[in-house]
C-alpha cells in the first residue's frame, strides 16, 4: 500500500512522520553575517551609511569636548571660559560634594555615607544571584531591607538627639542622596502596596475592589506635577495655620502613591497571566487563600512581570527629578543651581553639568535594566532545566 | 451622633483658632521662618558650594529671623519660580516672599498682598550683543526678545514697543536661565529683565565684554518683600526690619562697630539699639531687636555691598540705591 493516500474529499494525508532534519548549517562566516545585518537590503545599507556618517561626524567633536579639550583641574571658572575650552570637569569635581549631599551640614555627612553604604550592601545581598539548592536567605535580606533599614536610615539621616545625632532638617537634604531617598521610598512602598492594590482590585469583595480600583484610576488620571504642586504650594489652604507638615514628606507620599498605582497595574497583569488551574490546584490541595497566594500564585505572577516591574522602577527613578519643581533640591536641581554660581558660570558649564547628570542617570538605569535581563535569563534557564 | 457633633465642633474651633493666630505667633511656635526665595539669581539668592543660601533677598529673610529668634539660621527657604511665587504666599506656605518682586498696584489689590517697602530700586533694561551695533533700545525695531514669563518684565516689554510703535517678537521662558541660554545661542537678538538681573546674567556669558546693557531703563521696578494682607502686626514687623537696617546705615551703625556704638550717647542710636524706649515690644519682639539684626546680618549698606556691590562679583553701583543723604532714594522713617 502506498504510504500516502488521497482521502475521500481530496485531502492529502501522510501516514508517516516527516523525517527529522538537522538544523540548517550556519555556514556563513562572521563577516558574512555582519554584511547581511548591515547591508542586507538597500534601505539597511543606506541607514548604515547614514548613521556611521553621523557618528564619524560627531565623534571627533564629542571626544574633543569631553576629553581632549576638557579642563580637568582649575580653582575657578577662569580656565573654562577661554574660547574653545571643552567640558569643565573641574567644575563637577569642585561641586561634587554639593551634588552628592546638597546642603546637608558638612560634619554630619558621614551619616549619609553610612546610610548609603548600608543600603548598597543590603541591596547587593538581596540581589546577588543565588545558587540553586542553597538554603535561601533572601527572605531575611528582604525583611531587613524593607522593614529594618528604612527605620535605621530615618534615624541616621534625620537625627536622634538621644543617640547623640543632631537633627538635620529635611530642607537641608539634597543632591544624589536625596534622589536616592525619593526613589528608595518609592520602591520600598510601591512594591508591597502595589501588590495589595492589585489583589484588592481583583478581590471578590465589592467594597475592596471598588476602593482599589478608584484609587488606581484616580492616581493614573491626574498628572504627578499637579499633585506635587498642590501638596507643596497649596496644602496650607486646607490645614489650620498651626499645622506644619514637613516639605519633603509631602512629595515623598505623592511619589510613593503614584508608584504604587502603576505597580498595581503591572502586578495585576502578572496575576491575570497565571492560569486558572493554578488557583484551582492549590485550592484542591487544601491551601488557604493566603498560602495559595504566597506559595503558588504570587511567585508565578511576579516572575511574569519582572520586565514591567523594573520598567516602573526606572520610570520612578527618573520621575524623582519632578520634585525639583516644588523647591526640593534633588540631584538634577543641584546641578542646575550650581551652574549659576558666578565663580564658575560660563559657556560650557551647563553642558558639563547636564552631561554629568546624564551619565549618572544613564548608568543607574542601564544597571537596573541589565539586572532585570539577567534575572529573566536565569529564570528562563531554570524553567528549561525543570522541563527537560 | 452626639460624639460626631462634638468632633465637628472641635474641628471647627481648631480651624478658627488656627485662622486667627497671627503670623508672628505661628512663626514663633514653629520655631523658624518660611521664606520664599529666588531659585537662583546671583546676588539676590543662590546656594553656595556648601548649599548655604546667600544673596540680597536672602539676607532680608535672615534679618527678619534674627529679629525674631536672635538667630539668622532659623529660616527655611522655598525657592520659587516667577510664576509660582504668588501661589505659595497666598496659600500660607511661606510667611514672607523676598524674591526680587516688583511692587505694583495689581499685586496688592488684585492678589491680596502688601509690599512692606522697597529694598532695591530697579528698572528694566536690555542687553544685546555688541556686534549688533545697537546703542539704544529704540533701534530694536523688529527684534526678537527673550523674556521671562509671569513677570512685570513681560508686560513692560509690550508697553514699550507698543508706545514706540515698533514691531517686535517676544520669546518667553519659564526661568531666567533658559532665557539667557536662548539669548546666548542666538535665539533672540536681545534679552530683557531687571537691570540688576542683567548684570548677574551677563557675568555668565562666554565673553561678558561682548554684550552691552543699553542705556534705556524702560520701567520702574521697585523690588521689595511682601506679605499677605490681613495681619497688620506681621506687616509692621517686616516693614520695620527694612527701615531699621536703613536707619542703622544712616546712623553709621554696622556689624563691626556695633559693640562700640552700644556706648554711644546719641539718643537716636540709643533708641535704635534698644537702650531708650521700648519699640521692639510694640512689634511683638524684644527691646534689642535691631541690635540682633545688625549683629547677625548687618545694616542695609553692608548687605548691599556684600551681595551686589563692591564686595561681590557683580559690582553694581549704589546709584539711586544710596541713602537719601547721599543723593539716593532710601529714606526710612525714624525709630521713635
Ligand atoms: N521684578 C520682576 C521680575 C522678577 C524676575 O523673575 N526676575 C528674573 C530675572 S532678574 C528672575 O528672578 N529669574 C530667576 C528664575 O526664575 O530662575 C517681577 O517682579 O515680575
Amino acid at each position: 500500500m502506498a504510504s500516502n493516500s488521497i482521502a475521500p474529499g481530496g485531502t492529502y494525508l501522510s501516514h508517516k512522520n516527516a523525517p527529522v532534519l538537522p538544523p540548517p548549517k550556519q555556514k556563513d562566516a562572521w563577516w558574512e553575517r555582519l554584511r547581511r545585518s548591515f547591508f542586507g537590503t538597500p534601505l539597511s545599507a543606506f541607514l548604515t551609511l547614514l548613521s556611521s556618517g553621523l557618528i564619524l561626524w560627531l565623534t571627533p567633536d564629542l571626544l574633543r569636548f569631553v576629553l581632549f579639550d576638557a579642563v580637568w583641574n582649575a580653582p575657578d571658572g577662569e580656565a573654562c571660559r577661554v574660547p574653545g575650552a571643552g567640558a569643565c570637569w573641574a567644575f563637577v569635581w569642585h561641586k561634587l560634594p554639593y551634588f552628592i549631599f546638597g546642603s546637608y551640614p558638612e560634619h554630619e555627612r558621614w551619616r549619609v555615607v553610612v546610610t548609603l553604604v548600608l543600603g548598597a550592601l543590603l541591596l547587593a545581598w538581596l540581589l546577588w544571584p543565588q545558587k540553586m539548592g542553597k538554603h535561601p536567605d533572601k527572605p531575611f535580606a528582604a525583611a531587613l531591607l524593607f522593614l529594618v533599614y528604612p527605620l535605621v536610615a530615618l534615624v541616621l539621616l534625620l537625627g536622634a538627639p538621644i543617640f547623640g545625632l543632631p537633627m538635620v532638617d529635611t530642607d537641608l537634604w539634597g543632591g544624589i542622596f536625596l534622589s536616592l531617598v525619593v526613589a528608595g521610598v518609592g520602591i520600598v512602598v510601591s512594591m508591597p502596596l502595589g501588590i495589595i492594590l492589585a489583589l484588592g482590585r481583583r478581590s471578590s469583595l465589592p467594597v475592596i475592589a471598588l476602593a482599589s480600583t478608584s484609587f488606581i484610576e484616580f492616581v493614573r488620571g491626574v498628572p504627578m506635577i499637579t499633585v506635587l504642586f498642590m501638596a507643596n504650594f497649596m496644602l496650607p489652604l486646607f490645614l489650620p495655620e498651626t499645622v506644619h507638615i514637613d516639605r519633603l514628606s509631602r512629595p515623598l507620599v505623592g511619589v510613593a502613591l503614584f508608584a504604587s498605582a502603576y505597580m498595581a497595574e503591572v502586578v495585576r497583569g502578572g496575576l491575570q497571566a497565571v492560569p486558572k488551574g493554578q488557583y484551582e490546584g492549590s485550592a484542591a490541595l487544601g491551601f488557604t487563600t493566603w498560602q495559595s497566594l504566597r506559595l503558588v500564585i504570587l511567585p508565578q505572577a511576579i516572575v511574569h512581570v519582572i520586565p514591567g516591574i523594573v520598567n516602573t522602577f526606572i520610570g520612578l527613578f527618573k520621575d524623582t527629578t519632578l520634585v525639583a519643581i516644588v523647591g526640593i533640591f534633588d540631584f538634577l536641581r543641584t546641578v542646575e543651581t550650581a551652574r549659576l554660581d558666578p565663580v564658575w558660570a560660563g559657556p560650557t558649564i551647563s553642558a558639563t553639568g547636564y552631561l554629568f547628570a546624564a551619565l549618572f542617570y544613564g548608568t543607574i538605569c542601564f544597571g537596573m535594566s541589565r539586572y532585570s535581563i539577567g534575572i529573566e535569563r536565569r529564570l528562563a534557564e531554570r524553567k528549561k532545566g525543570r522541563v527537560a | 451622633m452626639l460624639k460626631s457633633l462634638i468632633v465637628a465642633v472641635l474641628i471647627g474651633f481648631s480651624l478658627m483658632a488656627g485662622a486667627s493666630a497671627g503670623t508672628l505667633d505661628v512663626v514663633k511656635g514653629r520655631g523658624f521662618l518660611n521664606c520664599g526665595s529666588n531659585p537662583g539669581l546671583a546676588g539676590f539668592g543662590l546656594p553656595d558650594d556648601k548649599g548655604e543660601w546667600h544673596g540680597f533677598d536672602i539676607d532680608f529673610c535672615r534679618a527678619v529671623a534674627a529679629a525674631i529668634f536672635d538667630d539668622p539660621t532659623k529660616v527655611k527657604f522655598l525657592p520659587l519660580s516667577s510664576k509660582d511665587r504668588f501661589t505659595a504666599l497666598q496659600s500660607g506656605e511661606i510667611d514672607l516672599l523676598s524674591r526680587n518682586t516688583s511692587w505694583t498696584l495689581s499685586r496688592e489689590v488684585g492678589q491680596g498682598f502688601l509690599f512692606t517697602g522697597i529694598t532695591y530700586y530697579d528698572g528694566q533694561g536690555f542687553m544685546v550683543h555688541r556686534k549688533l551695533n545697537v546703542s539704544s533700545a529704540l533701534e530694536l525695531s523688529g527684534a526678537s526678545i527673550c523674556v521671562q514669563q509671569g513677570t512685570t518684565t513681560e508686560l513692560n516689554l509690550a508697553d514699550f514697543f507698543r508706545s514706540n510703535n515698533l514691531p517686535y517678537e517676544p520669546v518667553t521662558f519659564a526661568t531666567g536661565d533658559e532665557a539667557l541660554k536662548a539669548y546666548e545661542t542666538g535665539r533672540c537678538d536681545a534679552l530683557t529683565t531687571d537691570a540688576s538681573g542683567l548684570y548677574a546674567q551677563r557675568a555668565k556669558l562666554t565673553n561678558p565684554a561682548d554684550h552691552v546693557v543699553l542705556p534705556e531703563i524702560i520701567s520702574k521696578e521697585p523690588l521689595g518683600p511682601l506679605v499677605r494682607q490681613g495681619d497688620d502686626q506681621w506687616f509692621n514687623l517686616v516693614r520695620w526690619v527694612n527701615f531699621a537696617m536703613v536707619n542703622a546705615e544712616e546712623d553709621g551703625v554696622n556689624s563691626k562697630n556695633l559693640e562700640e556704638k552700644t556706648k554711644s550717647e546719641s539718643p537716636e542710636i540709643k533708641r535704635l539699639l534698644g537702650f531708650e524706649g521700648n519699640f521692639g515690644e510694640g512689634l511683638g519682639l524684644t527691646r534689642d531687636w535691631i541690635y540682633r539684626i545688625i549683629k547677625h546680618v548687618g545694616n542695609y549698606g553692608e548687605v548691599f555691598d556684600r551681595n551686589l556691590g563692591d564686595g561681590s562679583k557683580l559690582k553694581i553701583k549704589r546709584g539711586i540705591n544710596s541713602l537719601w543723604t547721599k543723593g539716593g532714594l532710601h529714606y526710612a522713617p525714624p525709630v521713635r
